[in-house]
């Protein structure tokens, strides 16, 4: 009998499949903990700094920063925020989808679009598309460092300031809980005011040293803030994404091997049920 | 209430310290300051030192070293954002530049051997697949 070496051949090699997913599930389980947790933790920060910044755009500076003044939108900069690694379901895949959309809709306004892309899946994709890169980082890890990203966030800033891009924004995943992760689009700059009432109408800032070096570096540090809280949560995105997607693999294998196990034991009864009447057959003969 | 102040201080990659205080004496880039409930509102940024707090109701002193940041202060709220990264003008700059650059390698090297390698693998395994659903097909039939 051919078919049952076969099948059973297979059926271990569903069973090796299955225990990879199965350890994948589990290694995604544990890393999504960890990075949950400093998600939470980068949230005060980026917090504390909107408020700040909230608070500089209601004061009454001489000095106007050009990242709080709104400009007419001749080219838009869009950071996309991608994980590195595939195998996460279809995180990366509802990111790009949101961002192509927004992508149509300046290129229809006559916009120009810049990119700045976060994580190697993002590169893989928009390399195809002949859209202009500014700036690119990937290989973050499972521990992102706002070092790393303060390169990749410099070079489109520098853009905004040059007036190359009107307007900047950012396009993540937001993580709703373990089974729902939301493609989300921010805006970034020019900087949107938060509701302060408690301050008074008209009071400015003691600056010190000089209020333009001064903004210059809030700016930046509220800017970076952003693009590591969202890439600190699609980290947390992509460990919830692999570990759902892992899940439904382990099943799948499972029920294959299911599948298989009964179509080998069919095949083996059929083959003894053969013998039995060769043997019969045979001994009727003689 | 009138005689504290609250002070948050927070890195971008976690919380530090929240609580209210009598006294919080930060390395201002200027000179250190002392700052006391009801202070005029102030930005500045901080050089790596300590920033001390001592906090409501008396205790102890609290001492936080930090490596540069910024600070924003309220009459009733101090907001210490402390810097994770080591950084200077220079440094920003070439971190720039490398993003930019590799930016543009990506979009040179279009057949890199990385994304060879990465295609054959996924053809071998889409064919592996395949195979497996025919042997399947043709043992359901059988």
């Amino acid at each position: 009998m051919a078919g049952a070496k076969e099948i059973r051949t297979k059926i271990a090699s569903i069973k090796s499949t299955q225990k990879i997913t199965k350890a994948m599930e589990m290694v995604a389980a544990s890393k999504m903990r960890r990075a949950q947790e400093r998600m939470r933790a980068a949230r005060p920060y980026a917090e504390k700094i909107r408020t700040v910044i909230g608070h500089i755009r209601l004061a009454n500076p001489d000095y106007r920063h050009a990242f709080l003044v709104e400009r007419e939108v001749k080219s838009v900069g869009i950071i996309v925020v991608s994980s590195d690694r595939g195998l996460c379901g279809s995180l990366n895949v509802n990111v790009f989808k949101q961002t192509l959309a927004a992508v149509r809709e300046w290129q229809q306004k006559g916009c120009e679009v810049h990119l700045c892309l976060i994580g190697s899946k993002s590169m893989q994709f928009f390399r195809r598309l002949k859209l202009p890169i500014a700036a690119s980082v990937a290989q973050l890890g499972d521990k992102p460092h706002v070092a790393d990203l303060i390169g990749a966030v410099q070079a489109m800033l520098a853009m905004y300031r040059e007036g190359k891009v009107d307007r900047l924004s950012l396009v993540s995943s937001n993580f709703v809980n373990t089974m729902t992760q939301k493609p989300e689009e921010r805006m970034l700059l020019p900087a949107e005011t938060v509701d302060a009432s408690e301050l008074q109408a008209r009071w400015d800032y003691i600056y010190e040293p000089s209020a333009a070096e001064l903004l210059d570096g809030y700016m930046m540090r509220y800017v970076e803030s952003q693009v590591y809280q969202a890439v600190v949560e699609n980290l947390a995105c992509e460990m919830a994404a692999r570990m759902v997607a892992m899940k439904s693999a382990t099943d799948n294998a499972g029920s294959l091997i299911e599948e298989l196990q009964l179509i080998y034991n069919k095949a083996r009864q059929a083959a003894i049920t053969k013998e039995i009447s060769e043997i019969v057959g045979g001994a009727a003969a003689v | 209430m009138a005689n504290t102040i609250h002070v948050d201080i927070v890195s971008a990659e976690g919380e530090i310290h929240s609580g209210s205080a009598e006294m919080v004496f930060v390395p201002a880039s200027m000179g250190e300051i002392g700052i006391a409930p009801r202070h005029a509102p102030l930005l500045t940024t901080l050089k790596a030192g300590e920033v001390r707090v001592k906090p409501a109701g008396g205790g102890e002193e609290l001492w936080f070293w930090i490596g540069g940041g910024a600070l924003e202060i309220q009459p009733h709220l101090v907001t210490v954002l402390a810097d994770t990264a080591a950084r200077a003008k220079d440094l920003d700059e070439a971190a720039a530049l490398a993003a930019k650059q590799r930016a543009e390698e990506a979009l040179k090297d279009r057949t890199g051997a990385i994304e060879v390698a990465e295609a054959q693998a996924e053809l071998a395994r889409a064919a592996a697949q395949l195979k497996a659903i025919e042997k399947l097909r043709k043992l359901k039939r059988g």
